[in-house]
């Protein structure tokens, strides 16, 4: 994609929120809710500047009460509004888990059609800062897992922007999963690579579709959110190996581009899928059974899986570290598939 | 008016909460300073510090016994020292260290100490319904035990709340909800969450009483909770107590508390309830050295339990894998394998 020399380069942060109030200034039907996402500004910058703009009526902070607003932004939805309710870290999804997947994600089933249900429910997710097992999950899989809720993870600013933009014009309920290290907080310092050239003109990314983010004949790297970064970091050190990874930034779970991974399978021959989310049960296992069901014949060594064990996240450094996939382990899980 | 030996407790336990909060400030800002980087420093991850809370803590827990259960927050040092936490375990929890009372598994806000019956979560008022469970087992054992659950302000539009209030009425359960009431749930002032100014109210509609203790009194906080705990341990039922206390500093360290008014900050500071305890302490008779005597020794206590918590060892890496179940079914974890070493 060619980016204009003058396009300003954002935070991943910045991004979402330039798609809120883009959508907000032009549809009063859009509104936000959550806490602590007012005054001040979203405890990750996910609404940062937005209640200056649009007030409280608009941009509303909520009791402590994860079943009521997030039910209510159901409720809300389905009399055709378009409502964000933010949960503030992904771990708080036990407390309204009723609401999303009972509520928000079947009405338009159960009513054969006749409701829908026009809402974003964004989530903070991931570690890598030791806040240990009751903040610090992905749930990637949990909410991919249950039927009726699209799921999209961006990786970048650019992305951010565009799936916002999609997920709030989106006639089902949208969950927006973003990385806290990716969002480009002063007290939490990204990688290199978030911080993207993004359009000043609305745009959607199209939820469902997959992006080759680094061309590879060798083995293909399929992941998302932060580990996308770490993919490509060990795209690199396998480059300097000789190993040519290609690199896939899934974005989307659900719809999840099932053609673009076997795209990139059936090329390289090769797979190593790459998951914050707990090992069993979830990313990994469901992309490894895609590649043996659907190109078999092109495969070349079985799938490696790169995911965090099924164990709850721990606190310690050494402990979290131990934890949690880097790009070593990346690039060793690559060399394995194409030894 | 309380003799001055029970004073003398609840002031041991303020001023020890107070300075090891001051002190786990001062090591969770090294390395962090300038610039905060949540992932600097030798204190890992967020820190919740509970200055201008001890009244809640002592108060309460002085009325306690070890086969007592206590839930506590996310902002839980002040109520755990009150407890009886091991105070060197405690920090080396918060530093990460193996000898930490969870292993350094756990962190600053999932410390458990099975010796004292005290733990406590990260997630808001989900202690409410585990305290219910362990007043519902001393009930069904005939022990006169009972359960605390602290909770903060901000936790009481909670659905866990309500139904645990519930369950404890109808069941005459012998537990007791502290709601420590700072008026802040993160950037949220009270008025703009709850129609109800005293949390206490929320007792009305479940048939069990509610009282709220106005100021963060450690002297009143122990009378109320003399009645509420007694209550409990005869047989009596829960009760509902809401105790004001006050946030000295940000909601976590590194909150800027740009949200917040800097007359409610300054409010805060000045409504202490150490000096209070102080004034009535020397009205009881106690002498301004003695009082210097408990806090010097208090003081020197934290200094030890961090100086100890400081040199120990961080927890092997393959530990990870360990404690997920306590009869662990056969094998490692599948991503323990990774990395080609089966």
């Amino acid at each position: 994609m060619s980016q204009q020399a003058s396009e300003r380069e954002v935070t991943m942060s910045r991004a979402m929120v330039d798609a809120i109030a883009t959508e907000m200034r032009e549809n009063d039907e859009v509104f936000y809710m959550g806490e602590d996402v007012a005054d001040y500004g979203g405890i990750f910058d996910s609404t940062q500047g937005l209640l200056d703009e649009f007030g409280h009526d608009r941009v509303m902070d909520v009791p402590i009460s994860e079943t009521a607003y997030i039910g209510a932004a159901t409720g809300a939805a389905m009399e055709g509004m378009r409502p964000i309710a933010e949960l503030m870290f992904t771990d708080f999804l036990g407390v309204c888990f009723d609401q999303i997947y009972n509520a928000m994600a079947k009405h338009t089933y159960m009513s054969g059609g006749q409701v829908s249900v026009p809402m974003v429910l964004t989530t903070a997710v991931g570690g890598t800062y030791n806040d240990a097992a009751q903040h610090s999950q992905t749930l990637y899989g949990t909410f991919a897992h249950l039927p009726g809720m699209k799921v999209v993870v961006p990786s970048n600013a650019r992305d951010a922007k565009g799936l916002m933009h999609a997920a709030i014009r989106d006639d089902d309920p949208v969950v927006y999963m973003f990385h806290k290290r990716l969002m480009g907080l002063g007290w939490m310092p990204a990688p290199e690579g978030p911080k993207t050239a993004v359009p000043e003109e609305d745009y959607e990314v199209p939820i469902g579709e997959a992006e080759v983010k680094r061309e590879g004949a060798d083995v293909s790297i399929v992941t998302l959110g932060l580990h996308v970064h770490r993919a490509l970091a060990a795209a690199e050190t396998l480059a300097d190996d000789g190993v040519d990874a290609e690199v896939i930034d899934l974005r989307s779970l659900v719809p999840l581009d099932r053609e673009a991974i076997l795209d990139s399978v059936r090329k390289t021959g090769r797979l190593v899928v790459v998951d914050e989310d707990y090992h069993s049960f979830g990313l990994t296992g469901e992309i490894s059974a895609l590649a043996t069901e659907r190109a078999w014949d092109d495969l070349e060594a079985p799938p490696e899986r790169v995911a965090s064990p099924d164990v709850p996240i721990p606190y310690s450094r050494p402990l979290e570290q131990e934890f949690l996939a880097d790009s070593e382990d990346i690039a060793d899980a690559a060399n394995r598939v194409t030894e | 008016m309380l003799t001055a030996d029970t004073m003398r407790d609840l002031y041991d336990d303020v001023v020890t909460a107070r300075y090891y909060e001051e002190r786990l400030q001062e090591e969770y800002l090294e390395g962090k300073q300038p610039a905060f980087d949540i992932s600097a420093g030798p204190i890992p991850g967020e820190l919740h510090l509970a200055a201008g809370h001890e009244a809640a803590g002592a108060g309460v827990c002085a009325h306690l016994r070890d086969d007592d259960t206590v839930t506590a927050p996310h902002r839980p040092h002040h109520v755990a020292i009150a407890k009886g936490v091991d105070l060197e375990k405690m920090t080396a929890e918060i530093f990460g260290r193996e000898t930490g009372l969870c292993s350094g598994k756990g962190g600053h806000m999932h410390l458990y100490d099975p010796d004292v019956n005290f733990a406590c979560s990260g997630i808001i008022a989900q202690g409410c319904p585990p305290a219910v469970g362990a007043g519902l087992a001393a009930k069904k054992r005939n022990t006169d035990a009972v359960a605390v659950s602290y909770l903060g302000e901000g936790a009481i539009d909670q659905g866990g709340f309500f139904e645990s209030l519930n369950f404890a009425a109808v069941h005459d359960l012998p537990v007791v909800f502290v709601v420590e009431d700072n008026d802040w749930a993160i950037s949220m002032p009270q008025e703009r969450v709850t129609d109800v100014e005293n949390a206490a109210d929320r007792a009305g509609g479940f048939d069990l009483p509610g009282e709220r203790v106005e100021f963060d009194d450690v002297c009143a906080v122990y009378e109320a909770a003399e009645d509420a705990v007694g209550r409990a341990r005869s047989g009596n039922g829960p009760t509902l107590l809401s105790v004001q206390v006050h946030r000295r500093m940000g909601h976590f360290m590194g909150d800027a508390e740009a949200y917040r008014p800097d007359e409610d900050v300054e409010r805060a500071q000045n409504l202490d309830c150490i000096p209070r305890l102080e004034d009535d302490l020397r009205q009881a008779g106690v002498s301004d050295d003695e009082l210097m005597e408990i806090r010097e020794a208090a003081e020197q206590r934290v200094d030890d339990a961090i100086e100890w918590a400081k040199d120990q060892p961080e927890p092997a890496p393959e530990a990870t894998y360990e404690d997920v179940f306590s009869n662990p079914p056969q094998g490692r974890p599948m991503a323990a394998e990774q990395g080609g070493d089966e």
